[in-house]
């Protein structure tokens, strides 16, 4: 291929001779671009003659020079160019529009203080609404009012229950296990390693237990509510519903927050004793205190109140995953990207939401003394 | 860019379908070079299956596609890979990435598949665009455009690599008629300008009976090909009342 262009006296004279397929030469382009800009130049012609194969490469090139053309309001002569490749050209610049597009737009800061103050609001508003048509679903469904299919309720308790199990237990015997190590190197310079047994079941049944199942279920049935649900926006499953006068809340939230509700505190149940076994683990296999001891002073630890505190919390994070999970689904947008920031939304604020109501937890238990 | 050589696409004794569950069967057909090749039939036919099938997307039960005299099914990935360089695909929805603007969406075959400075992609990148009626969009996200235009930008996508052939899923689906004679129209200039063979997979009868210049009609009853030949030319002389009915839209012959 070769590209060879020259300027006589108005006339800037381009000849192409062979193949121009994958046609590459930023620096030869980039100078002939100049030199169609250039003010003597008052003709572009284009010698296309001995003009073999082509493709796109070379249309770029001619199609910037038309555009140049055009723009300078000179001749651009293409007589000898072959008719498919006049064609296309044509085709490329028969529509020359300049859409303005939004994000063009500059916003000074006052305008963007505003702009987020008035997001918060209708955030805040929305996630009050949504709050309130949950619960009122959650109301229905024990006057046995609520628009719901059991197989929806019985297919999410078997999600967030049976299905959880090992995850659960395996997780919650590896942080009984760490809890153990961690306390055991403190308590050994005492000589009160025995203790472990009772840090270990205070800890777990108090508050770990439920932390570690709350964060378990937040990554992955929280995470799951958001993308199923997104993925309905996105299919305008849920505008669907809405047509036909059914309840989201009664549909589709309702019974994920009921099975989640329910199975959270029984796994808040297992992930205690297992907890504890992951603790008896370490203190009798590797601290080496006979098994009858551990479990006596594990047992003696064992509160009612704090036990019930655990399964509280249980049941508490149980509302603020499967709500959050919902909630972020059934506002989510309407492409791919949508459902990946719903979804990780779903996760992030179930989590921080359940520090922060642990915190109130927390406090409220301290108050009142258990 | 202008292709050469006999077959654009070699069917031969091809059955389709999922497991024991056969769609079509020992279907043979020719698409030419330069063609716009329909293929049509009623819903459920296997029309969308065997897009994916000559896509490489699915591999058929039995029989083989040949892709401008290269054996295409049962090749290595790798060959198919090759193939398809040469092969765009518009799909139904346009099948944009989201996350990407549509100048970013032209480039990505690009960037992949060629060695084009930074400059060059960005000005086949506008060139594309403005074949399909997008100049100045290149900034817009997917979201930002209507759907005719995410069917142009998918069809800026699918030519960005200069291809021989286009495959187009239902091109018209959900678009007003007048976005749908736009399409119908740039798919006719793009194959007169750029002699790409288009492969339509379609039921639109006014666009099929407008740019069709070769065509097949699959029958979902009989599992074979019943008609063939240009769309205008069938519903002169229709080869049997399956295919008059599709496409006069249910007429009864003796209606005529």
């Amino acid at each position: 291929m070769k590209l060879d262009f020259q300027k006589r006296q108005k006339t800037l004279t381009i000849l192409l001779e062979g193949n121009f397929l994958h046609f590459d030469a930023p620096a030869q382009k980039n100078e002939l671009y100049a030199l169609a800009q250039n003010s003597a130049v008052r003709e572009i012609a284009i010698d296309a003659r001995s003009l073999g194969e082509w493709d796109s490469s070379l249309v770029v090139v001619l199609m910037t020079l038309m555009q140049t053309a055009k723009a300078r309001k000179i001749a651009f002569k293409t007589a000898s160019l072959p008719a498919d490749l006049k064609q296309l050209l044509e085709l490329a610049l028969a529509v020359n529009r300049h859409p303005v597009h939004d994000s063009n737009q500059t916003e000074d800061f006052l305008e963007h203080i505003g702009d987020w103050g008035l997001g918060f609001m209708a955030s805040l508003h929305r996630g009050l609404v949504f709050l309130g048509n949950s619960f009122h679903s959650v109301g229905r469904f024990f006057t046995g009012q609520a628009v719901m299919r059991s197989v929806d309720l019985w297919q999410a308790l078997e999600e967030c229950g049976p299905k959880a199990l090992s995850i659960v237990g395996l997780i919650s015997f590896m942080v009984g296990l760490i809890l153990a190590f961690v306390g055991a190197i403190q308590l050994k310079t005492f000589g009160a390693q025995v203790f472990v047994a009772s840090l270990v079941t205070i800890g777990m049944i108090r508050i770990m237990g439920a932390i570690m199942v709350g964060i378990i279920m937040a990554g992955r049935t929280g995470a799951s509510y958001a993308a199923t649900i997104g993925t309905m926006q996105v299919n305008e499953e849920i505008d669907a519903l809405k047509t036909m006068g059914i309840p989201v809340s009664d549909f589709l939230v309702l019974p994920r927050v009921v099975a989640l509700v329910i199975t959270m505190p029984l796994l808040v149940l297992l992930a205690d004793f297992a907890g504890m076994l992951g603790g008896a683990f370490v203190g009798t296999a590797l601290l080496g205190i006979p098994a009858e001891e551990y479990w006596k002073y594990a047992w003696s630890a064992f509160g009612l109140t704090n036990f019930l505190v655990g399964l509280f919390h249980g049941l508490v994070f149980g509302f603020v995953i499967s709500l959050c999970g919902c909630y972020f689904g059934v506002y989510c947008g309407r492409n791919a990207d949508s459902v990946g920031v719903a979804t990780t939304n779903a996760v992030v604020w179930a989590i921080v939401w359940m520090i922060v109501l642990t915190g109130v937890i927390t406090f409220f238990c301290e108050v009142v003394g258990v | 860019m202008k292709q050469t050589g006999k077959s654009a696409i070699s069917v031969k004794n091809l059955t389709m379908g999922y497991g024991s569950f056969i769609l079509q069967k020992e279907m043979n057909f020719e698409v030419n070079p330069h063609d716009i090749f329909i293929v049509m039939g009623g819903s459920g036919c296997g029309k969308s299956s065997l897009l994916r099938v000559l896509t490489g997307l699915v591999p058929p039960l039995a029989g083989g596609v040949w892709i401008q005299g290269t054996k295409f099914s049962g090749a290595s990935l790798q060959k198919q890979k090759e193939i398809m360089k040469n092969c765009g695909i518009l799909y139904q929805s346009g099948a944009l990435f989201s996350s990407m603007t549509l100048a970013e969406n032209v480039a990505l075959p690009l960037k992949q598949y060629t060695d084009y400075s930074e400059q060059t992609v960005q000005e086949i990148v506008s060139l594309k665009l403005a074949l399909v009626g997008l100049a100045g969009f290149e900034e817009f996200y997917p979201s930002e455009i209507s759907g005719g235009m995410k069917k142009r930008a998918g069809l800026a996508r699918a030519l960005a690599l200069d291809p021989d052939i286009v495959y187009f899923d239902e091109p018209s689906a959900g678009l007003d008629p007048i976005s749908s004679k736009l399409l119908d129209d740039l798919m006719k200039n793009i194959n007169q300008s750029l002699g790409t063979t288009l492969v339509v997979v379609t039921h639109e009868l006014s666009s099929l009976l407008d740019i069709g210049t070769n065509s097949i009609y699959l029958d979902a009853d009989t599992k074979t090909i019943i008609g063939r030949g240009k769309p205008a030319d069938l519903l002169k002389n229709p080869p049997n009342q399956t295919v008059y009915e599709f496409l006069t839209r249910g007429k009864q012959k003796n209606d005529r």
